[in-house]
């Protein structure tokens, strides 16, 4: 592939500037600096459209140009997926931050992709609701974001995930096309269910320019119980006990670090008299364990985690595993295998079989260890996405296997995208 | 069908796996919206994904389109044959090929049916959560093709929400497998648009689904109205006030006297009747249920009874699970519509609709999903009087532009299938299609799978998406292509 400030990009860029800066206006184009660059690629513009359809001529100018798009919203999971082929035009939803509809007696908000998950909480806890999804870092990260990334957190067990929650998109495509799918209702099966295709697509479709949810009501009451179990093994029968009993928790999750004992935690959200009852049945499920009202703290685990890979550039890597919910004590056994002398590990892993590893080590030894992992978690049916990485660390493969769906994942690439303008090479298979 | 073909298909499935006699054929020719009909030139019974598959190859090879078909329920026509094309019927692949109760999945072939991966993980207190009203007859294939719901998608989902992975055969006869039984597998999420897609996309030839754990209790309260305007604002109070139930159903008059005249439900006579469930940890279900009771009374109830055995329940739910069939108590012929409506427009519509009615002459009686939205009204005439069956079309056909009007949909769970391609384009805008059906060109670049439903107009694959203009920076020769 073509470094970034190849001659041709050069040649193309003042033209491209002006043709933008004509869609947009001057005060939302600027120079990219060092802050935009991706993996160490450096792209030439930011873009920052005001309305949908300037984002989708934007969109198309590059297209037609044969420039490329990164997508960004927040920026706060850019390192995700692997590095770009090339990246000329940051495109932001910076601008495209509106909430434009809480339907909150219908249960439903239609906003805007660059809106922030903290704005949207905001806006909808004033009538008593919520997207029930704790993303990482919600100050910043944008609703166009937590989609292309698919992120989902602890709540996933009770509520599901964003394929679940998102009812209807908008999509700019790369040659123009500003297309709906899915609706305002929550219920409907009117055609393709493009929401979901675009959930975890990496921006690598089209770029999301609004999406509508259903939403939960924020709970009465909630309440964490923790309690240390002896070992893996006692953490998974605990686990799939608390499954197979008739508590309706909203989270489940077991923290593991290094060598000291699993961690179980459980959310219940309801009313008061559901909690009472409810937590005096998890306290004999967990008989003898000793239990302790936590507090919510303990649900940032997971982006404690994220945040630890992201500051220490150096020598850690975080990884989301995806094993399933009775293989729990076998990947804390795998982990901990390669949590030998130079490696450091810690994880969280929710009892719907996702999980995020934490691993700090010298790059090759790093590397080593993702791949002996990868190929453990592939043979037991699951998967690991790097997620993060240090820039000193061999570049491999952020994805893994997709399996025998690859050539269909590529023809759909090639129908929605067929000149891999959108994050080229960022995807699965080199897509 | 030409004789060597014919010869083909028969090596692959058996004599008994392959039905060209025009008497048999007969039975294939609709589904469950029998105003569309089309004679099949063959129905293929295969036993295996590999017969699957290699049924595919010879119709790819010889561009011989095909539908695959479940149980035949489907009430928007998505099974029904298409000119010179076969069908293949996934009845034989029924079984339930593992049961996994610490992960809490299934996997099964495409014919079993709904109801009976209940019946196999009932014992352990589980349960297949999407209950289309078909479910003892309906195929989970069908369900797959549907994104079926049923009257628990308010608090469960749909079928799409239980689908955590698929084996397909693709048009071309090639196997793929999309998702799988761990969440978040990398790639694009397939098994999500696969499901839902109609039978446009291939063939599921197995299916892995979610189980789920029976609530500790469940609560069912009817509760009799003067009016829709009065319940409806019971549904509004009991969302306002932070509940998710399992259920919320309503009747209005015309469909309760049809339930009664059918089943004897015992239902109270009124002017419209709400039926909510709430389902959860039961100290939890009885604080809530008391607020329900309130609620209901405060908006005007004047009989509520609240079903907390198995049996009471029911009996409750007798008379809504049969309201559609029951039609034929106080009608000769009906037309069962399916559109969606934001929750909060039901009075607005419901007047709109009725309005209608008395304008055509023609009467509608009232089965709706509260919780969702999701009406369902059903359009009573005589084919035997004189241009009734007419003025019923049309008044249906306008029910769902006044759900498009709303902000709503055209189908919330029957599907669009052959009955509401027309519809399509009154809910999307060209471009919304065109872009939809670029997964179709990625899947079926020959438009042999279901062609000719779904989209009101097929999009010609092999033209290039998005036409290459040149950009007037090119043309001018101050920018080059690389």
């Amino acid at each position: 592939m073509d470094s970034p400030v190849s001659s041709n990009s050069t040649q193309i860029a003042a033209p491209f500037e002006d043709a933008a800066r004509a869609i947009v206006g001057a005060e939302h184009i600027r120079a990219a600096s060092a802050d935009d660059a991706v993996a160490e690629i450096q792209p030439q513009f930011v873009v920052e459209p005001g309305t949908e359809q300037e984002l989708a001529n934007v969109l198309k100018l590059a297209n037609d140009a044969g420039l490329t798009i990164l997508p960004r919203g927040g920026g706060t999971k850019l390192a995700w997926g692997n590095p770009p082929q090339r990246a000329d035009i940051v495109l932001s939803t910076a601008r495209l931050n509106a909430i434009l509809e809480h339907a909150w007696s219908d249960l439903t908000v239609t906003v805007e992709a660059g809106s922030t998950i903290k704005q949207l909480r905001e806006t909808l806890a004033e009538h008593g609701q919520r997207l029930a999804l704790d993303a990482l870092w919600p100050s910043r990260a944008t609703v166009g974001g937590i989609l292309s990334t698919n992120d989902s957190g602890a709540l996933r067990i009770r509520f599901g995930s964003l394929r679940d929650l998102v009812i209807g998109i908008t999509l700019a495509l790369p040659d123009g096309t500003l297309a709906k799918s899915g609706g305002k209702v929550v219920k409907n099966v009117a055609g393709y269910d493009l929401p979901k295709l675009v959930t975890g697509a990496l921006g690598t479709l089209g770029v999301i320019t609004q999406a509508t949810f259903r939403l939960h009501p924020l709970p009465k009451e909630s309440r964490t119980i923790s309690c240390l179990a002896r070992d893996p093994q006692e953490a998974q029968r605990l686990i799939l006990a608390i499954q197979n009993s008739k508590l309706a928790h909203s989270a489940l999750q077991i923290r593991f670090v290094e060598s000291m004992p699993p961690q179980i935690d459980v959310l219940f959200e309801a009313t008061q008299a559901g909690l009472t009852a409810q937590v005096g049945q998890l306290k004999a499920i967990l008989a003898p364990s000793a239990t302790v009202d936590s507090g919510p703290a303990v649900w940032n685990a997971r982006q404690e985690l994220y945040s630890a890979a992201k500051d220490n550039e150096s020598g850690a890597a975080l990884a989301k595993i995806s094993i399933l919910p009775a293989q729990i004590a076998e990947a804390f056994e795998k982990l901990r295998s390669v949590a030998a002398n130079q490696i450091r590990c810690s994880a969280v892993i929710q009892a719907t079989g996702i999980g995020s590893v934490y691993l700090e080590a010298p790059p090759a030894a790093l590397a080593d260890a993702l791949k002996t992992l990868r190929s453990k978690f592939e043979a037991m049916g699951g998967s690991l996405m790097i997620a993060q990485w240090p820039a000193a660390m061999l570049s491999i493969d952020a994805w893994g296997d997709p399996g025998d769906a690859l050539p269909l994942m590529r023809a759909i690439k090639q129908q929605f995208d067929p000149r891999s303008t959108l994050n080229p090479g960022r995807f699965v298979g080199g897509i | 069908m030409d004789a060597r073909i014919i010869q083909e298909l028969r090596a692959i499935v058996g004599t008994r796996g392959l039905i060209t006699s025009p008497e048999e054929l007969h039975t294939y020719e609709c589904d469950a919206l029998t105003n569309f009909r089309v004679v099949p030139l063959g129905v293929l019974l295969p036993e295996s994904t590999d017969q699957v598959q290699s049924i595919l190859r010879v119709c790819h090879r010889e561009r011989i389109p095909f539908v695959a078909r479940g149980s035949g329920t489907g009430l928007s026509g998505g099974a029904l044959p298409v000119e010179n094309g076969v069908v293949v019927s996934l009845t034989r692949m029924n079984h339930i090929l593992e049961i996994d109760f610490p992960n809490a999945r299934v996997v099964v072939e495409p014919g079993v049916i709904n109801l009976d991966i209940t019946g196999r993980v009932a014992p352990h207190e589980y349960f297949y959560a999407p209950d289309p009203s078909s479910q003892s007859v309906c195929s989970i294939g069908g369900n797959v093709a549907e994104n079926s719901g049923g009257a628990h998608c308010l608090k469960y989902g749909f079928t799409t929400t239980h689908v955590l992975g698929l084996e397909v055969v693709l048009p071309d006869g090639t196997l793929a497998h999309l998702g799988g039984k761990s969440l978040d597998a990398p790639g694009y999420d397939l098994a999500g648009v696969f499901v839902g897609s109609e039978g446009t996309l291939g063939i599921a030839t197995k299916v892995i689904l979610r189980i789920v754990k029976r609530p500790e209790s469940v609560h069912t309260l009817l509760a009799a109205f003067p009016s829709t305007n009065e319940a409806g604002a019971a549904v509004s109070d009991i969302i306002a006030a932070g509940m998710l139930p399992a259920a919320i159903e309503m009747m209005d008059n015309l469909a309760i006297q049809a339930a009664e005249a059918a089943v004897h439900a015992n239902y109270p006579d009124c002017g419209a009747l709400l039926l909510v469930e709430l389902d959860g940890p039961a100290a939890e279900v009885q604080y809530l249920m008391t607020h329900v009771n309130e609620i209901c009374r405060s908006r005007g109830a004047w009989e509520i009874r609240v079903a907390q055995s198995d049996a009471e329940r029911a009996l409750v739910w007798k008379g809504r699970k049969a309201a559609f069939a029951a039609m034929g108590r106080i009608s000769p012929n009906y037309i069962v519509q399916d559109g969606v409506i934001p929750r909060t427009a039901l009075p607005k519509v419901m007047s709109e609709i009725d309005h209608l009615s008395q304008q055509a002459g023609v009467r509608v009686a009232n089965v709706f999903h509260a919780g969702d939205g999701n009406l369902h009204p059903l359009v009573l005439y005589d084919r035997r009087i004189a241009g009734q069956e007419a003025a019923a079309e049309a008044l249906s056909y306008q029910i769902l532009e006044i759900c498009i009007a709303a902000g709503g949909s055209i189908t919330g769970e029957h599907g669009v299938g052959e009955d509401k391609k027309r519809a399509m384009s009154k809910m999307f805008t060209e471009p919304d299609l065109e872009t939809m059906q670029r997964v179709r060109c990625a899947f079926d670049p020959l438009q042999l799978s279901n062609p000719t439903k779904v989209f009101p107009r097929p999009r010609l694959c092999g033209e290039k998406p998005g036409k290459y203009v040149a950009h007037p920076l090119e043309t001018a020769g101050i920018a080059e292509r690389f």
